[in-house]
């Protein structure tokens, strides 16, 4: 096929383009998976502890939903796992989704695959090329978690089977995306509707799993995310089960390519319904315009962090029962009894709620540099728009959008938890708890803001302030690191509420290093030149 | 528009300088309020970067940038609402269709001509119900355009505003062109379409390597390059060698071939007049061979590198 011409050169391309963020994506999920095991395979360290946690576990519908079945009560990698496979999984078809989409519809988009799709290349060549690095990235990830599990003292083929099926996952999800890129002509149109698909499939097998045998139960069978789980790491290992992946990948890339060559180069299967031939109301300055450009991905981000809001309020009361082991019920005691342990759980989810809504306020700002860096600022600010009031309209949908995600995600989880309890003061408790983890997040967006303002070939530096702030956070304690260098990440100084006691001292100060980091940022901005490169 | 300075842009020993490359070095333009300018230089002579500096978008190293009175770094806000930029490669928003990014736009400067835009549309043939990933490099060109001439502004700065354009289309632009000339609207075309900036500006500035070469009217300057000559005389040419300003001369009997300097050309045919004229043809220089003089030829590849680094 000459169609596939260049695909090698595309390949190193796309490897050099993206070697960084390639690397530090695949970095988050081995921590994320080792850091799991190792926590949890301290915890229950008897077969009998396990079987009573697993037990709870599949006794408790709202979590089955959300995590999956544990097939074998006994094995410690099930258990320390479950959190994981579903959840991890869907995480890494995000990921496998954005790659795809990034080296094929968005580059289409751009312009930049008309230059390429001239003579050197083949009309083929760059969606092989994003299906082949994406492939391999997911297999280097699975590996590597493999490694990583390994070393977190679980057994080896079992963490085998756990990597791969992540892997698995990926690569289904890859192929989604390509298809997905050959039916909308927008990279975002296309983003939304393979993650609208993994939506599906992730509640497919969450009715499956809850349903248990009767019934509905194959409902899993339809959904990659419930092949992943169906490999039962740690469990029986079912290798043969990653043929499916495989041929879902297989059927699902070749009809991608097929759509390819009965389609136009920038256009997609859908057509472009007509719009409207004149603005709205709203469409008059850089808010507005900041506005229509974000708008979009809050509403995702709002709806998502309902739903887990929801689930966390749910599940939080349950967390007493899976923990019967002599250490757990000593931790237990340490934390100050039942209240305390769900106390803790909530507050943990909360943390980790905070430190996943800073990549929203990052991604916000971020958009700044790329309407810099593709010449859509250019026209804006040639206008009566100021610099300042640009940048700043992406800024303050960043400060507001994280506020009204954590102040909808606080409302859902106060309410969910308040429901299971019976105590209406819960309701307050658990709300102000997840509303303390905004004065950290504003940091985040007042980094990524100020490395825009001052050096936006760096841009990225907000990317990077928080993996640093999430593995010192993960791993401070674990290397038994000085306070004093765990102080360095802002989310260190967030109140553990609910439980801890409320003091507003380090929160005040952290806004009000946001606000001094945003401040500079923008006042950076207005000084430096308007760079295309 | 009423106290309008007489140059509508002024600039003198603008230097800008990109980590090593010295993009500007040391230009000067000055655009007098009313005209079209045309704004000319090979790829890469900085032409774009002057624009930006004029825009406030970058900032000057060196030297001083005037635009319609003001400071363009220190006051962009207040400016920009009297003027309307095109780049040379209009980037749309793939989600907003064109009729909203021409609205947004003239929003943004202060308000538009509706019946204007709406006859614009019309003109340009403009679909402005597609959204910005649907439109071909001509049509985005397009939507650009008619967001800068739908504006009610003293001063159009146009970077390659045709390129992408159709010939049909480049007729109707330069209709419009013409049309904001009359209305008394200052023009600053950046092009490397010679038939375009023939038709349309007053004055020319070229550029080259950061500097302007030459700056004047079209007329003016045809007189600083050559004429060619191809005369039959009635005897044998005596001492045309010898005069100044008459280069690459062939003879061969009473047959002369040569080019000579435009102003020098009186002279000349004073000589050939003397000796008596059979026939005579003279060709004016064309304008592509005026412009590749001077993209080329005034400095010698060494001289040029030396510019360039010093
Ligand atoms: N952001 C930048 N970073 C580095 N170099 C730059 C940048 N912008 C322009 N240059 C360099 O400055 C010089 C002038 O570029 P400029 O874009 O102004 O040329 P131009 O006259 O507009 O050319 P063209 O006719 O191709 O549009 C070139 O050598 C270019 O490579
Ligand atoms: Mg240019």
């Amino acid at each position: 096929m000459t169609g596939l011409t260049g695909t090698g050169s595309l390949v190193r391309l796309a490897l050099r383009r993206d070697r960084v963020m390639l690397s530090v994506w695949i970095l988050i999920f081995v921590v994320m998976a080792a850091g799991s095991a190792s926590a949890t395979v301290g915890l229950y360290d008897t077969a009998e502890s396990r079987a009573q946690a697993a037990a709870s576990i599949n006794n408790t519908p709202s979590l089955v939903a959300l995590y999956g079945l544990i097939y074998d009560e006994s094995s410690a990698g099930a258990l320390s796992m479950i959190k994981l496979g579903a959840f991890g999984g869907a995480l890494v078809a995000v990921l496998a989704i954005l790659l795809v989409i990034r080296h094929t519809r968005a580059e289409e988009e751009a312009g930049r695959l008309e230059l390429v799709g001239s003579a050197v290349v083949g009309r083929h060549a760059p969606l092989a090329a994003a299906l082949v690095v994406t492939v391999a990235a997911n297999v280097l990830l699975g590996l590597l978690t493999a490694l990583g599990l390994i070393g977190s003292g679980l057994s080896a083929s079992g963490s085998f089977a756990f990597g791969l099926a992540w892997a698995s996952i990926g690569v289904a999800f890859a192929a989604v995306a390509a298809v997905a890129a050959q039916i909308t002509s927008g990279a975002r149109a296309a983003i939304g509707m393979a993650m609208a698909f993994l939506g599906a499939v992730y509640v497919l097998r969450a009715i499956g799993d809850t349903a248990g045998d009767r019934g509905a139960g194959w409902l899993r069978w339809l959904s990659p995310i419930g092949w992943g789980q169906q490999v039962r790491p740690y469990q029986g290992n079912r290798w043969w089960v990653l043929l499916l992946p495989a041929t879902f990948f297989v059927v699902l890339g070749a009809t991608a390519h097929v759509l390819l060559a009965r389609r136009d180069h920038g256009a997609g299967l859908l057509p472009d319904r007509p719009g409207p031939a004149t603005a709205g109301r709203s469409l008059g300055g850089a808010l507005g315009l900041a506005w229509r450009l974000q708008r979009g991905l809050l509403v995702g981000w709002l709806v998502a962090f309902v739903l887990l809001g929801l689930v966390f309020g749910n599940i939080a009361t349950n967390v007493g029962s899976f923990m019967e082991s002599p250490g757990a019920r000593e931790l237990i005691q340490k934390l100050g009894g039942v209240q305390g342990l769900t106390d803790a759980f909530m507050s943990t989810e909360l943390g980790m709620m905070g430190v996943i809504l800073s990549v929203y306020g990052i991604q916000v700002v971020l958009r700044l540099r790329s309407e810099e860096s593709e010449l859509r600022a250019e026209p804006v600010l040639a206008t009566g728009v100021g610099r300042t009031s640009w940048a700043w309209s992406h800024t303050v949908i960043a400060l507001l959008g994280t506020t009204a995600i954590i102040v909808a995600a606080g409302l859902a989880a106060g309410l969910s938890y308040a429901a299971q309890t019976g105590h209406s003061n819960d309701f307050g408790r658990v709300f102000v708890a997840a509303a303390v983890r905004l004065p950290a997040v504003w940091v985040l967006t007042g980094i990524a803001v100020a490395a825009f303002g001052f050096a936006p070939r760096a841009a990225a530096a907000g990317w990077v302030a928080l993996v640093a702030f999430l593995l010192l956070g993960e791993f401070g304690p674990l290397f038994e690191l000085p306070q004093s260098v765990m102080n360095v990440s802002p989310y260190a100084h967030v109140p553990r509420l609910p439980g801890a006691a409320f003091t507003a001292t380090p929160l005040l100060w952290l806004a009000a290093l946001a606000a001094a980091l945003t401040a500079a940022g923008l006042v950076g901005f207005r000084r430096r030149d308007v760079a295309i490169t | 528009m009423s106290s309008q300075p007489m140059t509508a842009i002024a600039v003198s020993g603008l230097v800008k300088s990109f980590g090593r490359t010295r993009a500007l070095d040391g230009l000067d333009l000055a655009v007098n309020t009313g005209e079209v300018h045309g704004f000319l230089g090979p790829n890469g002579s900085g032409k774009t970067t002057t624009i930006r500096i004029l825009l406030g978008l970058l900032r000057a190293d060196a030297g001083e940038a005037r635009l319609l009175g003001g400071d363009p770094w220190r006051e962009p806000t207040e400016l920009h609402k009297r003027l309307a930029y095109v780049p040379g490669d209009v980037t749309l928003w793939p989600n907003l269709t064109g009729g909203e990014v021409i609205d947004m736009l003239g929003r943004m400067r202060g308000g538009l001509n509706r019946p204007r835009r709406n006859e614009l549309l019309e003109r340009f043939d403009l679909d402005p119900r597609k959204k910005g990933r649907a439109y071909s490099k001509g049509n985005k060109q397009k939507v650009g355009l008619v967001a800068a001439l739908a504006s009610d502004v003293e001063l159009l700065i146009l970077d390659e505003p045709t390129s992408g354009l159709d010939p049909l289309m480049e007729e109707v632009f330069q209709q419009c062109i013409q049309e904001e000339r009359r209305r008394g609207r200052t023009v600053l075309l950046s092009s490397h379409i010679l038939a375009e900036v023939e038709a349309l500006c007053d004055r020319v500035t070229i550029i080259r390597l950061g500097r302007a070469v030459e700056t004047g009217t079209l007329t003016q300057m045809r007189h600083l390059t050559r004429t060619s000559i191809a005369a039959d005389l009635a005897g044998e040419p005596n001492g045309l060698s010898t005069l100044s300003g008459v280069h690459d001369l062939h003879v061969e009997g009473t047959r002369v071939r040569f080019e000579v300097d435009t102003d020098r050309l009186d002279a000349v045919l004073r000589q050939l007049t003397s000796v008596g004229v059979r026939s005579l043809v003279s060709q004016p220089p064309t304008l592509e061979e005026l412009f590749l003089r001077h993209y080329q030829d005034d400095l010698g590849p060494s001289q040029a590198q030396a510019a360039v680094s010093s």
